[in-house]
């Protein structure tokens, strides 16, 4: 919680400054307002944004404590887009069932489906992580589709990205640690997942060693964390800026370049959120692998 | 200048710095896996893979240095 504030302030804020700055020398006062506007649309917000009926006011709850650590519950802009795309992929991923259940060779939908599902088989799970990880594939799916459809979600007019925020991505990162250290100890015992932990040097490195094996631990899902978040932020924000060239220059003749590079960037951003899906996934299933790998691994 | 002109100024730096490093990184990482699918076109496919988990994996440390960057910047 405290770090997605401390994110979303700091990006604001800092996307605020370099607009503000182009504002100034731009002359005009009203247009800090619009910059403003413009910027609500990159960060959470506590109203949803329909077309033909303006601002829709989401349920507040108060805010309550336990053991000391304030926690808002209230629902927001991204935790909406977050249960939508998780309703899209519940449909998508039945529908996509009930059609494959009765022909043995899919056709139209459920083709595209086993497409995509052959393909985090074929090329992600086993390359990765041997036969042996086929039976993580249903939670490596449901990563990849369930980021994919947010990431593509934030390209939907009146949509927002739910990934675009730290703590989607710190709560998916979370579960990807569970999820290695679990298929870690699965394989090979709880005994030897801690054995590993000493790297197999001599007992008297163990004070040096251990303390780094562990901080290894955290920094793999940290990293997939920040990567995600980082990726989707950059890229609405890179949309924000070059719109809010527009306005800076407060000119109609200005707006024909920006829009054709923002066509052009948004084009990016259907690859990017694609490949960042991709990415979150492969880089799951090979940390993964390397857990169940250890043996191996230590030999070679 | 201030210390807050320190800041800002460092922000800058560092993020150019860490954008040179992440830029290199790809850059040599891209030209070695041309290279690589040029010579042995048959591969191709898995040298881009590793390519793409390599970027990766250089994209998730330049994004530190910048997050870092960012905080600094808006203290």
């Amino acid at each position: 919680m405290f770090l997605n504030d401390m994110m979303d302030e700091a990006i604001v804020q800092a996307s605020v400054d370099t607009l503000h700055a182009g504002a100034l020398e731009g002359g005009a006062h009203g247009e800090k307002n619009l910059f403003t506007e413009l910027l609500h649309h990159v960060r959470d917000s506590r109203e949803l944004e329909v077309p033909f009926l303006g601002h829709i006011e989401l349920p507040q709850f108060p805010p309550f404590e336990i053991v000391g650590i304030t926690v808002d519950m209230s629902i927001t802009k991204h935790v909406f887009f977050l249960w939508v795309a998780a309703l899209i992929l519940c449909t998508l991923a039945i529908t996509a069932a009930r059609k494959n259940r009765n022909n043995v060779v899919p056709t139209g939908f459920g083709n595209l489906m086993e497409i995509l599902v052959v393909f985090i088989r074929d090329q992600v799970v086993v390359p990765n992580m041997g036969p042996k990880g086929i039976k993580y594939m249903p939670y490596l799916l449901t990563t990849f589709f369930f980021i994919l459809i947010m990431n593509l979600l934030g390209l939907v007019p009146f949509g927002a990205s739910a990934t675009g925020n730290v703590s989607t991505t710190a709560g998916l990162a979370i579960i990807a640690f569970i999820m290695i250290q679990v298929a870690a100890i699965r394989t090979h015992g709880l005994g030897h997942y801690l054995a590993h932990l000493t790297g197999g040097v001599h007992w008297a490195l163990w004070p040096i060693m251990v303390p780094i094996e562990i901080l290894g631990l955290f920094t793999k899902p940290f990293a997939l964390c920040i990567r995600l978040f980082a990726n989707m932020t950059a890229g609405h924000i890179v949309i924000v800026s070059l719109i809010g060239l527009i306005f800076v220059f407060g000119s109609y003749f200005v707006a024909i370049a920006p829009v054709g590079f923002v066509l052009g960037i948004n084009l990016l951003e259907i690859f990017v959120a694609v490949l960042q899906a991709y990415i979150f996934t492969i880089l799951t299933a090979m940390f993964m692998g390397l857990g169940m790998q250890l043996e191996s691994h230590n030999e070679t | 200048m201030d210390s807050v002109g320190l800041g800002y100024l460092a922000a800058g730096i560092g993020a150019a710095l860490a954008v040179i490093g992440g830029g290199l990184g790809i850059g040599k990482l891209a030209a070695a896996a041309m290279e690589a699918s040029g010579r042995q076109p048959e591969v191709a496919g898995q040298v881009r893979t590793s390519m793409i988990i390599a970027a990766a994996l250089i994209e998730g440390v330049t994004f530190f240095a910048l997050a870092i960057c960012i905080i600094l910047a808006t203290k």
